[in-house]
């Protein structure tokens, strides 16, 4: 392990800024990755309808929808190398230690990587190259390797918060077993949050966007077929993603009760206690002002029984403590986010069910245009949720994210580097897509630069 | 073979398959940059037509050697990201603005100032990246990079800042823009003009190499001894032999304008001397401190990775020989456009 012992003030500016950097980097490429993951999901929906029934309509979608994910597709790929990077760069310690361990499924993830990257190149560049059916399987084969991908990268992720597959004796890391590591008790709960997050955020972004569109003109059967086919993802994956929040949220009570404790701002160690809904939380009072309280629910949620014993933070070494505010409304963001989608899934498929059509009343498509970000939204924090809840740790209960940050000073150097680029990059990239998106958009009147007009998509 | 010695291999293949594969469209984008005369639109062009459907999953090629190093190598990992921290961040942001310029270049509804920036910046990575990717190479080879008890003594400046990496990164620019010009002499079969823009650039970029090359031979005995005594191994005639032919049978190819050939010769140069490199630093991943033996992993993620690499390449085979079938086999049309 590389200790180094320079200045200590300089040493705790340093650590925060290589904390902010990976930090910026995670929210940045989560984003890409999320869309890397669900968009091939919608285009192969489409395709196999057009593949069905010959309707253009679905075919001019799938390859709309291809335009935009190829550019957030290749900022995915170079911003998810910067991270393969800064594991090295900013935490050398940490990968010391662990990459004789987890090392194992980011090679995996790696081989995932290439098969989506060369598949997707098939899928872009291949509509005149392949068969309609093999092209309608590249897309496949682009879905199922960014599960892949997110599949390994998790587990990785897991293994942080839950470390299993090797012993420690006498301070030194023995007996690694790679397997039992990525089969640690985190991996499959993570797995399945983050697949249906991925899920569910892209398929009301892209909702939002074509109801957008549908408040303008309710007849195009573009943006009717987009919204079905959007709504069908993220609404079937919202029921599922909250009762996988609850799974997760139990298994983190049982395997982490630190950061469970700072997810509810509960202080107190207690039987039958309260769920605590927003409030400032108080470290030093050790109490949580102005919050909701639900009688018993916190026992419930997270042992499945209203009398159930709930450790708090009393019971945590003080030094071990996450930063208590910050995961608690973080938290609360994403659990609102996510019930508000859930109504809004059962909104839409009451209306659509009642009119056996496509849910089109212009409250809902508002509401939907309003819902749009939620999704990224309660990924964004629940990722906060994750990995500022396991603070101080980087390695839960076996490495401490100070011990793992490289001597390298200066480091608001390179953060204050990426920050600007992804900043810029983020902005030039709304004004592509935006631009594409209107000026390719199949309104009546548009000029469409595709060489193929669709037959009878707008009206 | 040990199971490092597999590994190392593994790393060293997939180097090797960067450079012929990524390491061209770097030095695509660098004839984007120097894109002139009467064609130099129908030029960018065809850089772009050969590079797009390609260039991500010959990206992942640099992924693979990073997170094989740092499953199976974890100490020269963090050693060699501690030491080469400046250098890294260089390349890093270097392939950020590289990959963005290029697809936004790409997807962006057409206006010529914009797409002249964008063309800029593509261009300006593509040139800028391998060169501190090439610092970096040379770096690990310098001994001047100590890691005494896993700890980085020399500082974030030692190897990279001397005269013999940055040769080595002058190199490897001037190799992939002669990769590429070669590759694209292959690819741009039916315009004839465009051909001849091509074949001139390789050339000249062919003939530039020579000097370049010696002058990394030059400092290496100053620079990078273990390298450059790895240089005079029993082996190195014979490598030294087998590169010239192919320089100098590239060459020749694209003089006699046999172009499949010159494209065979130029990936077999730029592979040798890859090789070459690899062998005259074996077993030292990081020069003089860290070798493969004394960085490796507990064996038994050794072997796993070993198992996943083999089921991997099964895997990963066939879906490559389907991509360059599709796009650069010889029934492969032109002018394909996303969505026609």
């Amino acid at each position: 392990m590389c200790r180094h012992e320079p200045a200590r003030g300089q040493a705790v500016t340093d650590l925060l800024f290589a904390r902010s950097q990976m930090a910026m980097s995670l929210a940045f490429h989560i984003i890409f990755a999320v869309i890397g993951m669900g968009m091939p999901v919608l285009m192969v929906i489409a395709e196999y309808r057009w593949l069905r029934t010959r309707a253009e309509v679905w075919l001019d979608l799938a390859q709309r929808w291809a335009k935009g994910t190829a550019v957030l597709f290749a900022v995915g790929a170079a911003s998810g190398t910067v991270l393969s990077f800064e594991l090295g760069l900013l935490w050398p310690a940490f990968m010391d230690v662990a990459g004789g361990i987890i090392g194992m499924p980011f090679s995996l993830e790696g081989f995932a990587f290439f098969t989506e990257a060369i598949f997707l190149g098939l899928y872009l560049y291949g509509w005149k190259r392949l068969t309609p059916r093999m092209h309608w399987l590249s897309g496949v084969m682009v879905a199922l390797s960014g599960l892949a991908s997110a599949v390994f990268v998790l587990t990785a992720n897991a293994w942080m918060n839950a470390p299993t597959g090797f012993d420690i004796v006498d301070g030194r890391i023995t007996n690694i077993d790679p397997v039992a590591a990525m089969l640690n008790p985190a991996s499959l709960q993570q797995v399945i949050h983050m697949t249906l997050a991925a899920y569910v955020a892209t398929g009301f972004a892209v909702a939002g966007v074509h109801a957008f569109f549908l408040l303008r003109n309710r007849s195009s059967m573009f943006h009717r077929r987009a919204l079905a086919a959007a709504l069908l993802l993220g609404a079937a994956c919202t029921p599922l993603q909250i009762l996988s929040g609850d799974r997760i949220a139990k298994l983190t009570a049982r395997i982490q009760p630190a950061k469970f404790a700072a997810m509810e701002a509960h202080y107190r160690t207690e039987a039958g206690a309260p769920l605590t809904l927003g409030g400032v939380p108080d470290d030093e009072a050790m109490e949580t002002r102005w919050a909701i309280r639900i009688p018993g629910a916190l026992s419930i949620l997270a042992h499945g029984s209203a009398d159930a014993t709930v450790t708090g933070l009393e019971d945590i070494p003080r030094d071990e403590w996450p930063p208590t505010a910050i995961v608690h409304w973080s938290f609360d963001i994403m659990v609102a986010c996510g019930f508000t989608l859930l109504v809004l899934s059962a909104w839409a498929a009451s209306s659509a069910w009642r009119r056996r059509a496509l849910p089109d009343h212009p409250w809902l498509l508002r509401a939907l245009v309003a819902a749009s970000p939620l999704g990224f939204i309660a990924i964004e924090a629940g990722w906060i949720v994750t990995e500022v809840g396991r603070q101080p740790w980087i390695i839960y209960g076996v490495m401490r994210t100070a011990d793992a940050v490289t001597p390298m000073p200066g480091l608001v150097v390179p953060f204050t580097t990426f920050t600007l680029l992804y900043l810029l990059l983020a902005v030039i990239l709304v004004l592509v897509l935006s631009r594409q998106f209107i000026e390719t958009s199949p309104a009546p009147a548009a000029g469409s630069t595709t060489p193929s007009p669709p037959a009878e998509s707008s009206r | 073979m040990t199971y490092e010695q597999v590994i190392a291999l593994a790393m060293l293949v997939s180097l090797v398959l960067y450079g012929l594969s990524a390491g061209a469209d770097f030095g695509g984008g660098v004839w984007d940059l120097l894109a002139r005369g009467p064609r130099a639109h129908a030029q960018r062009q065809a850089i772009e037509r050969a590079i797009a459907p390609i260039w991500e999953a010959n990206h992942v090629w640099l992924i693979l050697v990073i997170v094989l190093m740092f499953t199976a190598f974890p100490p020269a990992f963090g050693a060699i990201m501690t030491a080469l921290h400046i250098p890294m961040t260089l390349v890093l942001i270097g392939i950020v603005l590289r990959a963005s310029a290029f697809v936004i270049r790409k997807y962006d509804v057409r206006s010529d100032a914009l797409h002249r920036r964008w063309s800029l910046l593509f261009g300006v990575s593509s040139l800028l990246t391998p060169f501190f990717l090439g610092l970096s190479l040379g770096a690990l080879g310098s001994g001047e990079i100590r890691v005494i008890d896993g700890t980085v003594t020399s500082g974030f400046f030692a190897g990279w800042t001397r005269p013999f990496a940055a040769s080595v990164g002058i190199f490897a620019q001037a190799l992939f823009a002669f990769l590429a010009a070669t590759y694209l002499t292959a690819d741009a079969e039916t315009d004839a003009g465009l051909r001849d823009d091509f074949r001139a650039r390789a050339l000249a970029s062919g003939i530039a190499l020579a000097p370049a090359a010696a002058l990394v031979f030059m400092l290496s005995r100053a620079g990078a001894t273990v390298i450059f005594e790895g240089l005079t191994e029993w082996w190195a005639p014979l490598l030294l032999a087998a590169t010239s032919s192919c320089a100098i049978g590239a060459l020749l190819a694209l003089w006699l304008r046999r172009y499949a050939l010159a494209r065979l010769a130029a990936a077999g140069q730029v592979a040798l001397i890859l090789i070459g490199w690899g062998l005259a630093q074996y077993p030292h991943i990081l020069v003089p401190d860290l070798t493969f033996q004394n960085t490796a992993t507990a064996p038994r993620t050794l072997r796993f990775l070993i198992q996943a690499l083999t089921g991997g390449a099964i895997l990963l085979l066939p879906c490559f020989v389907l991509l360059y079938r599709v796009f650069k086999g010889s029934r492969a049309g032109r002018g394909y456009q996303p969505g026609d």
